[in-house]
């Protein structure tokens, strides 16, 4: 129970500081923080042959205000979900670690790390396991980690299931017999019973119908409030983004090339990818026909990335500079947004 | 079919009582859970004949003493070889007559179910223990151990059932244990192909990820998460490896390499009567047909689970 309390303690750390921290150290320090975050994985190795590398993430590093919602967006296999493996555990990073309040997340332990990061995953229909019933699936994470009879269990399952709205007699069905929405809702549930710090939503809407987006999305930000929440939100549809988010990060194959707050991203972008992924949105006015933004529709193979900039050979604006430096991330002159482009300031 | 008329279900018994010819009249409520799978069950032909075949070799093989008419190891020499009854010669004493040593034919068939279904049932479930935890661990963890356990699997198909059981049962002498140990440790090919490859599409089930994401232990996440997952597959791959086993004890029996006379073994019957088939056909006949029955049976039943559990069968 000690545990749940508070949320700050690393549980497998001496001497770890518990959740008596000031204000002013909280505001300063951010929830979660990927310093240099690599992967790199080897493709098409058998037994005796070597395989191609392929740098699914590269020196990626972020930082997340406590309580914000960062957006990450970006097309199909620029690296998103590898991102969120590496923080939720699943993927060993090649190199770079991962902090949480400071303190590195490397030899914490898969439990500790469960107690700080909780996913959210993408598609409800394939997150929760058909042959339990959704009490035993929210319940896991408590029984896992050994917290409280289960009489206690019992009834905080009981709350979580009244805090995502969900009536209690979904505690004894079994994921089939529940809509897509309510299966997102259990998937919630499960994520915050644990009472993390940060959720990781690997595109929790996108597998729902738009009638449920909305509920979904407004329920993650009621919750958010509700327990000061810090999201890592991944997602390709800038609608929801920028309904939902603080900052917003960019990637393209396996590099953040722009990050900022939601109005500087959405008001003036600086990099030309961002520029493109938000001409690129679809309106809802009639008409006009799906927006052709010029980048052609190829991505480069990940596993032979583009020398200099990786953007350069669809990039409107390269030049020669492009194929042969790549451009770091930099900070413009008020310092508040970062892009990586040789013309950001242009 | 009459079955979910006749027995009271939670549905028909909520309305009153006397409402139930008006309620028959009326638009149907939709069926019971229960009542549901009783009728997938028995409009599946193939799934109802191969249950209710079974289910009697089960029942005969439970009362074996019960039914059989005489000891099937009691030899009364001054009545070999009595024809059954359909024959001129036959009479009620011996329904279906006796053998060689003038034991009763149809006691031996039935303590003979008993053999069949043990060998089936345990052969079956050894090399599904040993199948299925090589194929969960080699569709799980994917890479060098799937190279490796796939090395193993490859190995083993390799090798012919019949020929190594044959020799492993010369070489340890024939009898019903070593049978259904040896049965038990060439079957198994089927159980890690299958549950291989199921557990290949699982390994990735964004579940599976989050009690990864817990700190589940790997056996939790195994049995709990994955185990369950794969069962129907299973349950499939379980009825046809016990159709194989029996056919192959038979097979090893009547190569006098399995079970030992005087056992009532189906295979060995067909052995000792082939010396007579010609005058008598009768003595492989029965055994012959009991066998063919029971085979055919367990495999409509293994294809009839197949249709079951196939996608839009449950859920």
């Amino acid at each position: 129970m000690n545990a749940l309390s508070s949320p700050g303690a690393l549980a497998d750390q001496a001497g770890a500081p518990t959740g008596t921290e000031t204000d002013g150290d909280i505001d300063t320090m951010p929830a979660l923080e990927l310093c240099a975050l690599s992967k790199r994985y080897t493709l098409g190795g058998g037994l005796f042959k070597r395989g191609r590398a392929l740098q699914a993430v590269s020196e990626v590093s972020l930082a997340i205000p406590r309580g914000q919602v960062m957006g990450l967006v970006g097309e199909s296999g620029c690296g998103k979900s590898t991102l969120a493996k590496m923080l939720l555990g699943l993927v060993t990073p090649s190199a770079g670690e991962v902090r949480v309040d400071g303190r590195p997340l490397g030899d914490a332990g898969q439990k500790a790390l469960a107690r700080h990061i909780q996913p959210i995953f993408q598609d409800p229909y394939s997150s929760l396991n058909p042959r339990k019933r959704v009490a035993a699936i929210v319940e896991l994470p408590l029984r896992v980690h050994g917290i409280g009879t289960p009489r206690e269990r019992a009834r905080r399952v009981a709350e979580t299931l009244d805090l995502v709205g969900l009536p209690q007699r979904a505690a004894t069905q079994f994921p089939g017999q529940l809509s897509g929405g309510q299966r997102q809702r259990v998937a919630i549930a499960r994520a915050l019973i644990m009472r993390p710090d940060i959720v990781i939503c690997d595109e929790p809407t996108s597998a729902l119908d738009v009638s449920v987006q909305a509920q979904i999305l407004n329920l993650l930000l009621d919750l958010k409030q509700e327990f000061g929440l810090t999201y890592l939100f991944i997602s390709h549809d800038l609608a929801v983004v920028e309904h939902l988010v603080d900052r917003v990060a960019v990637m393209y194959l396996g590099r953040i090339v722009e990050e900022g707050s939601r109005e500087q991203i959405f008001a003036a972008p600086r990099h030309p990818y961002t520029q493109a992924l938000l001409a690129s949105a679809l309106t809802p006015e009639p008409g006009l026909g799906v927006p052709d933004i010029g980048l052609g529709d190829v991505m480069p193979d990940p596993s032979n990335p583009p020398s200099g900039c990786a953007f350069h050979p669809r990039c409107p604006k390269a030049q020669a500079r492009c194929r042969e430096t790549r451009p770091a991330l930099m900070a413009e002159t008020t310092g508040v947004s970062r892009a990586a482009c040789h013309f950001a300031s242009a | 079919m009459t079955v979910s008329t006749s027995t009271p279900t939670r549905a028909s018994r909520a309305p009153a009582a006397g409402g139930r010819a008006r309620a028959l009249s009326e638009v149907p409520l939709p069926p019971p859970a229960w009542s549901r799978v009783t009728r997938k069950v028995f409009g599946h032909r193939g799934l109802a004949i191969g249950l209710v075949c079974v289910g009697l070799a089960v029942l005969i093989a439970l009362f074996a003493p019960l039914l059989a008419p005489h000891d099937p190891y009691f030899q009364d020499i001054s009545n070999r070889m009595v024809p059954p009854v359909w024959h001129d010669k036959g009479s009620w004493e011996h329904v279906l007559g006796t053998d060689k040593l003038g034991r009763d034919y149809l006691s031996r068939l039935i303590y003979g179910t008993r053999i069949s279904l043990v060998i089936g049932l345990v052969a079956a479930l050894i090399s599904g223990v040993i199948g299925t935890t090589l194929g969960v661990l080699a569709g799980y963890f994917g890479g060098r151990v799937d190279a490796f356990i796939s090395y193993i699997i490859t190995t083993r198909l390799a090798m012919p059932v019949v020929l190594v059981a044959l020799a492993l049962a010369s070489l340890t002498g024939g009898s019903l244990t070593t049978v259904i140990v040896l049965l038990g440790l060439l079957l198994w090919d089927r159980f890690a192909v299958v549950s291989r490859s199921v557990t290949q599409q699982l390994r990735d089930a964004e579940y599976v990820y989050a009690a990864r994401t817990l700190g589940c232990s790997l056996p939790y996440i195994l049995l709990r998460e994955v185990l369950p997952n794969i069962a129907g597959a299973l349950i499939v791959v379980i009825t046809l490896e016990m159709a194989h086993a029996i056919l192959l004890e038979a097979t090893l029996s009547f190569l006098g390499m399995g079970v030992q006379p005087p056992l009532p073994s189906w295979g060995l019957m067909v052995a000792e009567g082939k010396a007579y088939m010609f005058f008598q056909p009768w003595v492989i006949a029965i055994p012959g047909v009991a066998l063919f029955v029971l085979v055919l049976a367990i495999n409509l039943l293994g294809d009839g689970l197949r249709d079951l559990n196939a996608p839009g069968g449950r859920n």
